[in-house]
């Protein structure tokens, strides 16, 4: 349990998705302008994490790994390597995922989708979903551990995008030098809290 | 070399650059930019893919169905970048354990979805891949700026040779560590579209809010 726990910490703070490892900036810069659509798509995030990330570790561990085909029990299937798919096989799960989980919440929580809107699609080329799957298999996590992984990576990310649009709420009403305004100020910020975020780093649980 | 190509190749350079003024593909524009020889690779790959798979989607674009376009792009891309992270793994395994996941994320890379959607489906192929190259030239300048920033005052050193001999070998420079770390690369990075905006004017956004003047004198002051 204490495992777990720590790799949920160190999966918020110490290596946080946006701050220090700079996934799924893209969004992240053009979609923190507004604390409410910013809390949208840092949920939609969340869920999408927790689903591909698991999904994606089963895939790996049962179709692609090197030897992973052994309990088809066909003859020479125990050396079979199909990991050079990789790739194209987790971006190929995200994006269905994401397409059926809009299907799903149109059906079922319309509610939930009528706030998502555009985000959901938007989600498929975020970087942080990606990049969790495969820091997932670079780093061996099994079922569990890979859960709780894609759930850390996906609260802090929405942390940090959260915390960001509520400082750009309110820089929008200081006097920025005109080059710096916009685009260059929101950089400085984020570099900011980068900094605050690295005095995490030292916790060890 | 006419003036069409030229444009092509060069407006992402300073006019359009992808990541100044397009804020696209900056997740990598960011991570691997502590070391010149690891983002020397990683612009090479990201051009060449960014060329061939806008080439490659070029030559299809008429027989894509709208409705799916998004995942034949996808698919297309993600196999070029397939082959670039195996070529790099048989040549350059260093350096490719350096860049760890980074290659993969080129698939999810905003500038080689962008060019696709907004240029390759509608050009001819030779053209497209122009563009994909001028594209990633632009990325490679911002990214290469950075690089030698971070490496030569963050380590005194470029490419891995010493250029500062720094205090601890017995010279004379103290390496600035932060030069080093995350959010050097966000400073430095805001600091660059300061710049480039304040050269090329139009580039400048308008703000969301107009103060009003001071209304009496000695006010806020």
């Amino acid at each position: 349990m204490e495992h777990y726990l720590s790799l949920f910490v160190r999966s918020v703070f110490i290596e946080n998705m946006a701050l220090s490892f700079f996934l799924g900036m893209c969004t992240f810069l053009a979609i923190s302008k507004k604390i409410q659509a910013a809390l949208g798509l840092g949920i939609a995030v969340i869920v999408v994490l927790v689903i591909t990330v698991p999904a994606n570790s089963l895939l790996y561990t049962y179709l692609l790994a090197d030897g992973a085909l052994a309990w088809t029990g066909i003859e020479g299937m125990e050396n079979v390597d199909l990991s050079f798919l990789g790739l194209i096989s987790y971006i190929g799960v995200i994006a269905a995922i994401v397409q059926i989980m809009e299907m799903f919440l149109d059906k079922f929580v319309p509610a939930l989708y009528n706030a998502l809107g555009v985000f959901l699609p938007l989600i498929t080329v975020n970087c942080a979903i990606l990049g969790a799957s495969l820091f997932m298999v670079e780093r061996d996590y099994d079922l569990a551990e890979s859960t709780v992984y894609g759930l850390g990576a996906g609260v802090g990310w929405a942390l940090a995008i959260v915390a960001l649009a509520g400082i750009r709420e309110k820089l929008k009403y200081s006097d920025v030098p005109v080059g710096l305004q916009g685009l260059g100020i929101t950089f400085i910020t984020v570099g900011l809290m980068s900094l605050g975020f690295m005095s995490f780093g030292g916790i060890d649980l | 070399m006419s003036t069409k190509i030229k444009e092509v190749l060069f407006k992402p350079v300073f006019d359009e650059n992808p990541i100044a003024l397009q804020i696209l593909g900056i997740c990598s524009a960011l991570a691997v930019t502590s070391s010149l020889k690891v983002s020397v690779v990683m612009c090479i790959a990201l051009t060449l893919v960014t060329a061939f798979s806008s080439m490659l989607i070029s030559i299809i674009r008429k027989q894509i169905p709208g409705s799916i376009r998004i995942i034949v792009q996808m698919t297309i891309i993600a196999s070029v970048v397939i082959v670039v992270d195996q070529i790099l793994k048989a040549v350059a395994y260093d350096i490719s354990k350096q860049l760890s996941v980074f290659v993969g994320l080129i698939i999810t890379n905003c500038i080689v979805m962008g060019r696709a959607e907004a240029y390759a489906m509608k050009n001819p192929p030779i053209a497209s891949f122009l563009d994909g190259i001028g594209n990633g030239l632009g990325y490679s300048v911002i990214l290469l700026i950075l690089a030698f920033i971070r490496e030569l005052f963050g380590a005194g050193k470029l490419f891995g040779f010493e250029i500062f001999t720094v205090v601890n070998n017995g010279g004379w420079y103290v390496p600035n560590g932060l030069l080093l770390l995350p959010p050097s690369a966000f400073f430095l990075i805001g600091l660059l579209i300061w710049a480039l905006r304040s050269w090329k004017k139009d580039q400048a956004e308008a703000p969301d809010f107009k103060i009003a003047p001071n209304s009496s004198e000695g006010e806020a002051v």
